[in-house]
């Protein structure tokens, strides 16, 4: 009884349980407080458009829709459409997107023992891009261009992966090297193809690149929604495995966590969400990127936090941004055009005031 | 009984390069081994071999009785841990998150980490010392204190084996020997520790055993007593040290700095065999008297191996 005891004040007093600065039990309430505030955007975001309805309609009309006892006068077809077909299934992409390419730069980032590592190292991006253009070209020859960008997209990580392997193993050195390698080359037959194509094209492959929401139906949230949140499950269970992994291989093979096997299951579905993301609405940037950055300054490094919290803070930025995007002008901004002049002067005052502390 | 290590007819190779050839020892339960020997001669080799982050070629390594080659990754963690020579992870991990981490092997479930296993962390922090090092930043620590923060994973760990790789190449020395007291102390609880080191005295002074490895295999094994003599030393490093003991202490010397002070030592005693005084051995140093021949004629066959000229040491330079 007396050890117990003991021991249990040994544990206030080394703030396991109870302390200033990164204790669980606050590491949990700031978690709660940024979900919140993702549900506010989300709850702001929808009243803002270019065409003005008021939020009560707003309201009234999501209403209609969730509750089967709603009253249904008073709401036009045109605001139905507007705000149900429209607006809503946009801002739940914007937030899935974001969700995804956060967790997958927080995974990323601990996989390569890297805090600059973003979504698109392995050369997601550049695949991705190949497989648009490609679509977009060739449009009669591939059925359609989020499928051929999906599986250029995971194809030049496949590629960048078993290139960087030898001797059943993927040094990340020699991973990054490949993914780099393998870039280029999807770059350089972006650009062939972009010299080949029509002017039409030409116009649709660079508003492509640029990425958008513009097209978001419910049949992308539908496609993406029940593949995001499985695959983000799975990665937050295994954070503590990658806090492991990012102390380095042999120290994680050492701790009882098989580096090559961990490593290939969290790529694998980094790499998958992050292509279904990129597939979806273009190349974004940043976000991957900066979000868990952000969030290891709120939480500190561990990844059982920092993973759902860059998660619900890239869904956030993404959706300030993409909302940003449609109504700032008349016209619409590219939105990684706005992730890219948020996020740059961001990390550039990161480097300044925090660079040494958390680049080592 | 069976040894808590055992290495049988080891060999590894980087590709037509050979590093092991033929390696056999065995470290005893509760022993702290200590695996001793120069540069390059293979050490951190059979290191990276006994805890399966390289496939040995040939030869077989049993852990507690098992064949670690058929051991699993999870499995191997419960038996063996390892402190790596210390290093900056690129992530600001607090101490304690680090220490917790030693308790990996044993986590299960969707968040895993249960009071129990923060109870052994923290007392692996407090049983070093540490306690007041929990809350900082893991990569902000002075290398010794990063240093007992990894063996406080260690131990966290609760393996029955240990495997430390130079411990106490980067710190200061009473740093050294507090990792080395350490070492001693996890040791009386019953845990098997192999520990690689570069110092002939930490070895000798902490380690139940020594194996001494030089030019990719084992030359000499046994107790410290036994192995740590002027003649292993000669065997591995020629001509650098001499053994000396101290009050029944072994202490390992340069032997240049051995000579020296046995020269002043015996001429000291030379002077009162005569019954001189001090004023008489200012003489005898200052050389043309016929002590000072003899004390030369001693040393200088002693001298003269260490590549002293004789005729410095008969005008008394020496």
């Amino acid at each position: 009884m007396a050890d117990t005891i003991r021991k249990i004040s040994l544990l206030e007093r080394l703030g396991f349980d109870i302390s200033s600065g990164y204790s669980e039990g606050r590491k949990i309430l700031i978690l709660s407080a940024l979900l919140i505030l993702l549900l506010i955007t989300v709850g702001v975001a929808i009243t803002f458009g270019a065409y003005n309805i008021s939020i009560a309609d707003v309201y009234r009309i999501v209403l209609v829709h969730i509750s089967p006892f709603a009253d249904v006068t008073g709401v036009t077809k045109l605001h139905n459409t507007i705000v149900w077909e429209l607006r809503i299934p946009r801002v739940l992409l914007a937030v899935i997107v974001g969700t995804a390419l956060a967790t997958a730069g927080a995974v990323f980032q601990g996989c390569f023992r890297n805090p600059l590592v973003e979504p698109y190292i392995l050369g997601i991006s550049s695949g991705a891009a190949f497989g648009a253009a490609m679509g977009i070209v060739y449009s009669s020859f591939f059925l359609s261009i989020q499928l051929s960008a999906f599986i250029f997209g995971s194809l030049a990580v496949a590629m960048a992966y078993f290139l960087a392997r030898v001797r059943k193993e993927t040094p990340i050195v020699t991973l990054i090297l490949a993914g780099v390698i393998i870039g280029s080359i999807f770059s350089a037959m972006v650009s062939i193809l972009k010299y080949i194509a029509t002017d039409a094209a030409l116009r649709e492959i660079v508003f492509w690149l640029m990425g958008g929401f513009y097209y978001a139906t419910w049949g992308d949230v539908r496609l993406l929604a029940p593949i995001m949140i499985p695959c983000f499950l799975i990665m937050w269970a295994l954070g503590w495995k990658l806090n492991i992994l990012s102390m380095g291989d042999d120290e994680a093979r050492a701790l009882g966590v098989n580096p090559e096997k961990y490593k290939f299951i969290l790529i694998t579905l980094a790499t998958l969400v992050t292509s279904l993301a990129v597939s979806t609405v273009g190349i974004i940037a940043w976000v991957g990127l900066m979000m868990p950055h952000a969030t290891r300054m709120m939480l500190g490094p561990d990844h059982r936090y920092v993973i759902p919290a860059s998660a619900i803070l890239g869904g956030s930025y993404l959706l300030v941004c993409d909302t940003m995007a449609r109504t700032l002008t008349s016209s619409e901004i590219p939105v990684g055009i706005i992730t890219s002049i948020l996020g740059a002067p961001y990390l550039f005052y990161l480097l300044r005031t925090r660079g040494k502390a958390m680049l080592g | 009984m069976t040894p808590m290590l055992d290495v049988k007819d080891l060999h590894f190779s980087y590709g037509d390069t050979p590093v092991l050839r033929g390696v056999s020892f065995e470290v005893n339960e509760g022993e702290l081994c200590g695996l001793f020997g120069p540069n390059g001669c293979g050490k951190t080799t059979l290191f990276k071999c006994c805890l399966n982050f390289l496939k040995s070629n040939r030869g077989s390594i049993r852990m507690d009785g098992k064949d670690i080659k058929k051991l699993k990754v999870e499995d191997m963690a419960k038996i063996v841990a390892y402190v790596p020579q210390e290093h900056k992870p690129p992530f600001p991990y607090l101490a304690r998150e680090v220490v917790l981490m030693g308790r990996t092997p044993r986590l299960n479930g969707f968040f895993g980490i249960s009071r129990e296993d923060k109870m052994k962390a923290a007392e692996a922090l407090d049983l070093l010392g540490l306690t007041e090092l929990a809350d900082h930043p893991y990569n902000q620590l002075s290398g010794g204190q990063r240093q007992m923060i990894l063996m406080a994973r260690a131990i966290a760990q609760e393996t029955p084996l240990m495997f430390l790789d130079e411990p106490t190449s980067a710190l200061d020395f009473s740093n050294q020997i507090r990792i080395w007291r350490i070492m001693r102390m996890v040791a009386e609880r019953g845990v098997t520790i192999l520990a690689c080191s570069h110092d002939p005295n930490h070895v000798s002074w902490f380690c139940d055993k020594v194996v001494v490895m030089k030019d990719n295999r084992i030359i000499k094994e046994g107790s410290s007593r036994n192995v740590i003599t002027e003649e292993t030393m000669d065997e591995i490093y020629q001509d650098v040290c001499s053994v000396r003991s101290f009050g029944g202490i072994r202490v390992v010397l340069p032997r240049d700095v051995a000579l020296r002070e046995e020269m002043r030592g015996f001429g000291k005693r030379a002077v009162g065999m005569i019954g001189a005084s001090d004023e008489g051995w200012d003489r005898l140093q200052r050389g043309g008297k016929k002590e000072s021949v003899i004390l030369s004629q001693t040393l200088s066959h002693r001298l003269g191996e260490c590549g002293v000229d004789k005729r410095q040491i008969r005008s008394g330079e020496a």
